[in-house]
């Protein structure tokens, strides 16, 4: 199978006045399509900084990344929000959904910039909705919702174009353990589906739900293995 | 991003702050509103001007007598008997730039038709008069020669005469008396409105300068006109008109040296061009002073869209990890700042409407809103927003992402 991801020996550095910080110090790992990877690691480790270029985010110093099949390095501000936009869903430990603005167009915004007409964005992001079985709140407000639905409109919102891969930096983070459980539930459903998902925890039973753990330690992987699901 | 989603954003934006939104809004509003009221005001009086300057009749110029002494008592300017229908006839005569030149005088009195009585102005005119002041008869027939060199008993009514002293009839045909002398209503004229001075041209009576002359006037000589009404034959030619007629005044009069002239002559014309042109620049003056208050609320847009910016970096982090260009960003914020001036500009085009309509009622001011004007004040509001609004938008779509998502 073909590598949806590539890595090969990415660096970040990051400057601060006359200091340097070398975040990440030569990473490199393939992801292949439908895998659901879990990444842990203490904190400061260099989790969310390998997850912000992987998410086209931001720019590693050195190192190639390949997003399926795509260089990403020396790409512009816009064609790097276009990647982002077409190929990457992304699912954050505080939700992030737009207040204010009912769940239904929450989902919807990607397709907004994706520049698809109304009709479609509504019909395709009706179909996300129901994936997350979130059928029915289309119209609430995310402070009309749990956290758990609030996660939920949010991984509607990263299914909804269509991704090669779906992001999550520590998404039950802010989730008690039943919620927790059903989001990873969740989570497990659509990599069944055939959706590749990163996700980082610092949960030993959230990342259990994954089938590789992928380990961080001073900017750099300290293990890499498969596991065998627990489901 | 199609334009119509900009737009929804920005809409629920302004009404997720509706107290804000408004409060942002009325410096536009009120700046807006005072272009409008001021143009109005400014336009209103140049355009009474431009009328009057159109009722008078184009390129005029007027001679009347001037002050004579006569026994140690100088009589006011006007109040000599100095000019003669023969200044007249050798103004027409030797005057190469001159194109009509008509003699008049000028009297009050009760004009009486059957039990109806009105007091009016008298004039008596050469048939010139009629074609200098550009005014037409709208029915019957005008004064001619015939009855000029006749002294024939015959008049033509203002508007306001004939409507007070015969209503809806007809009066051409019809006997009236004018300080008791009986006159043969010939014509009605059309209709001319007010005077620059602010009298009612149209209540007046006109006979032949001869007929008023010896029936209606008193005067030492014979052929004294009360002035000379002269029509340069263009507008490039009234300077030249006016020293014409000078000279040839002062030869016919015989001043020479440094004597006094026994009359004086009046460009209306000119006068009247320079009270448009300064109210004219009066109105750009106010307008100018009143697109301060503008600038002063477009300050006030940016000032609100920073601390709008500011707020929303969330949101705005949100919106392009998901794939918003810098782009995309730079027009949500633009429309928002565009659409604010622009509501609060066509919010301040009611009001200055308004506010125009309740001066000249209120104030019996003239005021005049010119489509251009709303149109010049819809797109001003517009480029404030632009303007404005193009730093705190700029601002908003050169944020980094993480730190977007990552701001509390
Ligand atoms: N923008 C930045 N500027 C400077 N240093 C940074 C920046 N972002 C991250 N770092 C540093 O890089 C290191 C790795 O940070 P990172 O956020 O990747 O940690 P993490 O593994 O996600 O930790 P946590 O589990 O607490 O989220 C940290 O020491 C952090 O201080
Ligand atoms: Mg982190």
């Amino acid at each position: 199978m073909s590598s949806v991801i590539s890595l090969t020996d990415i660096r970040r550095v990051f400057i601060m006045g006359d200091q340097q910080f070398e975040a990440l110090k030569g990473v490199s790992f393939d992801v292949t399509a439908g895998e659901f990877v879990a990444i842990m690691g203490a904190s400061g480790s260099g989790k969310s900084t390998c997850m912000n270029i992987l998410g086209c985010l931001d720019l590693p110093t050195s190192g190639s990344y390949l997003l399926d099949g795509l260089d990403v390095g020396g790409m512009t501000t816009d064609q790097l929000a276009d990647i982002r936009n077409k190929k990457l869903g992304f699912v954050f430990q505080g939700f992030n959904l737009l207040a204010r603005t009912p769940a239904v167009e929450n989902v919807e915004l990607p397709l907004v910039y994706a520049g698809l007409h109304s009709k479609e964005r509504r019909q395709q992001a009706l179909i996300a909705m129901e994936q997350v079985g979130l059928a029915g709140k289309e119209n609430n407000h995310p402070s009309q919702l749990s956290g758990g639905q609030q996660q939920r409109v949010a991984i509607a919102r990263a299914l909804v174009n269509n991704p090669a891969v779906i992001l999550a930096d520590e998404p039950t983070g802010n989730l008690d353990s039943r919620t927790t459980e059903e989001i990873m539930g969740l989570f497990t459903a659509l990599n069944k589906q055939g959706i590749t998902i990163i996700m980082v925890t610092h949960e030993h039973d959230v990342a259990s739900y994954a089938g590789r753990q992928i380990t961080f330690k001073d900017g750099r992987i300290i293990s890499d293995s498969q596991i065998k699901r627990t489901d | 991003m199609d334009f119509l989603q900009t737009l929804k954003i920005a809409l629920r934006a302004l009404r997720t702050n509706k107290m804000r939104s408004f409060l942002t809004m009325l410096g536009i509003i009120i700046g807006i509103s005072a272009v409008i009221a001021m143009m109005a005001v400014g336009t209103g009086a140049s355009y009474v001007i431009s009328q009057q300057i159109a009722s008078i009749g184009s390129n005029i110029i007027l001679v009347i007598p001037g002050s004579t002494t006569s026994g140690g008592l100088r009589t006011g300017s006007g109040g000599a008997q100095t000019l003669s229908s023969d200044d007249v006839k050798a103004i027409m005569a030797e005057c190469p730039s001159v194109a009509y030149a008509a003699g008049t005088v000028r009297t009050s009195g009760q004009v009486v038709s059957g039990n109806m009585n009105w007091s009016s102005i008298i004039m008596g005119g050469t048939p010139e008069l009629f074609e200098i002041r550009e005014w037409p008869v709208v029915s019957g027939r005008p004064i001619n020669q015939d009855d000029e060199n006749g002294a024939i008993k015959v008049c033509l009514l203002g508007q306001t005469v004939a409507e007070n002293l015969f209503g809806s009839a007809d009066p051409i045909g019809s006997i009236i008396r004018i300080k008791k002398i009986p006159f043969t209503v010939i014509g009605v004229l059309d209709r001319k409105g007010q005077s620059p001075q602010g009298t009612d041209q149209d209540d007046a009576v006109f006979v032949p300068l001869r007929t008023a002359q010896r029936n209606l006037v008193r005067s030492q000589r014979t052929g004294i006109v009360g002035s000379i009404i002269v029509k340069a034959k263009s507008e490039e030619l009234i300077n030249k008109a006016e020293s014409e007629i000078q000279s040839l005044l002062n030869q016919r009069h015989r001043i020479t040296g440094g004597k006094e002239p026994d009359y004086s002559t009046r460009n209306l014309s000119e006068i009247l061009a320079v009270a448009e042109k300064s109210a004219k620049a009066m109105s750009l003056l106010l307008g100018a002073v009143a697109s301060i208050s503008l600038i002063v609320g477009g300050i006030g847009i940016m000032n609100i869209m920073l601390v709008s910016v500011t707020e929303r970096t969330r949101e705005i982090g949100i919106r392009m990890a998901i794939g918003a260009k810098k782009n995309d960003i730079l027009m949500q914020f633009m429309t928002e700042a565009v659409l604010l001036t622009m509501l609060g500009g066509l919010i301040g085009i009611a009001l200055g409407t308004g506010g125009a309509t309740v001066v000249s009622r209120l104030l019996e001011w003239p005021t005049m809103i010119s489509f251009q004007s709303i149109a010049i004040a819809f797109v001003f509001s517009g480029a404030v927003g632009i303007f404005f609004g193009f730093y705190p938008a700029k601002k908003a779509a050169g944020l980094n992402p993480i730190d977007a998502l990552r701001y509390e």
